[in-house]
């Protein structure tokens, strides 16, 4: 099973470790076998172990080491916000922040809006059995 | 009348190094100008008279000695101070009771007492918590508020839940088993008009937003996969 994401200049990768937790940062240079240069649009460039960087399929467009403002417009130009908000991965990391956030009264509300999820389910698989009967 | 504006006492010895002032006593002497005042004065420092001294009743020797020396206890001055409301607390929160035949219910909170405990109500018809004071440390303040702007709870404090003077029991033997039947306490109607009272506005906020009275009618209890430091409240 080949490589599919490679470490490359413009790569977009999620900070998996430390206090950047859960920023989209793209790689700007790589500085040597285990560390790249990173960074993204509300943080200071600097340098992170790959170990801390998961990668994503996102890849956008640069030079080595860009100024902040290219770095900003190429990542406009790539849409890079918009994938990753429609990708699986950004998806469950977007519920999983909600869920987490809930309070104690929507999490009874949701309780309530799964039961009456599951006894609209029942009721319409006994109508089903009924008629396969 | 205005206070005098006074510019903050500076000192004319500047420290050398702290505890070590720049000049000696003489120096200073001359530098405040005691002498001048002392000039002005004719030669002695002025000063107020004194007091005739007032006239100091004669002690006479006690006439009882203990045998043996007794410690008096240090005094203590420390007033305790009024017990903080956690900023999450605000009128109309709903809080979780943790403790006592309460516990897990969801309720309203209404004011902090001056003894420092919360006065909390159910509402009685929704869960069954009446009127009633309750810690704070066994309280957990979720972000959830009611709107209790038509709620008057002025008129209650400490005073009114103190227990009621306990009535003397009579001495006869026959009679224990009797009184202990008589002493059954009735809640005064009295309270029982307050507490309603005290709801029916309350109703009024809650039915205004959906599932609201069956969550506070709902018990809280930790399921499986709950970690009560990563809940939010």
């Amino acid at each position: 099973m080949p490589f599919k994401r490679y470490v490359e200049i413009g790569r977009v990768a999620l900070v998996n470790y430390g206090e950047d937790y859960g920023k989209l940062v793209v790689i700007v240079d790589v500085i040597d076998q285990n560390r790249a240069l990173v960074d993204a649009p509300d943080m200071v460039r600097s340098q992170m172990n790959f170990k801390r960087l998961s990668l994503t399929d996102i890849k956008i467009d640069i030079k080595r080491v860009p100024k902040k403002k290219e770095l900003l417009a190429a990542m406009e130009a790539a849409d890079v916000k918009k994938k990753w908000e429609s990708s699986s991965w950004g998806r469950k990391l977007i519920v999983q922040k909600r869920r987490a956030s809930l309070n104690d009264f929507d999490r009874f509300k949701l309780m309530l809006a799964k039961i009456k999820r599951a006894g609209l389910v029942k009721s319409e698989l006994a109508k089903m059995k009924k008629q396969s009967a | 009348m205005a206070p005098k504006q006074r510019t903050p006492k500076v000192s004319r010895n500047p420290d050398l190094i702290r505890g070590i002032g720049k000049y000696s006593r003489s120096k200073m002497y001359h530098k405040r100008g005691l002498w001048a005042i002392k000039a002005k004065n004719g030669g002695a420092f002025p000063c107020h008279e004194k007091k005739p001294a007032a006239d100091v009743p004669a002690v006479k020797p006690p006439k009882f000695y203990p045998a043996d020396d007794v410690k008096k206890p240090l005094i203590n001055k420390h007033k305790p101070k009024p017990t903080k409301l956690r900023a999450s607390i605000t009128p109309g929160t709903v809080l979780i009771i943790l403790a006592g035949r309460f516990k897990g219910k969801r309720v309203v909170f209404l004011k902090q007492l001056s003894s420092g405990l919360l006065l909390v109500t159910g509402p009685f018809k929704i869960n069954g918590v009446p009127l009633r004071r309750v810690n704070q440390s066994y309280v957990i303040g979720t972000s959830t508020k009611v709107d209790i702007s038509g709620v008057n709870v002025e008129k209650f404090d400490d005073k009114y839940f103190a227990k009621e003077g306990e009535k003397k029991k009579k001495k006869g033997e026959g009679e224990f088993f009797e009184a202990d039947k008589e002493e059954k306490n009735v809640l005064p109607q009295e309270k029982k008009d307050d507490q309603k009272t005290v709801d029916t506005p309350l109703f009024k906020a809650i039915e205004g937003v959906t599932d609201l009275k069956t969550y506070l009618a709902a018990r809280f209890s930790l399921k499986h996969g709950m970690k009560p430091h990563e809940l939010v409240f």
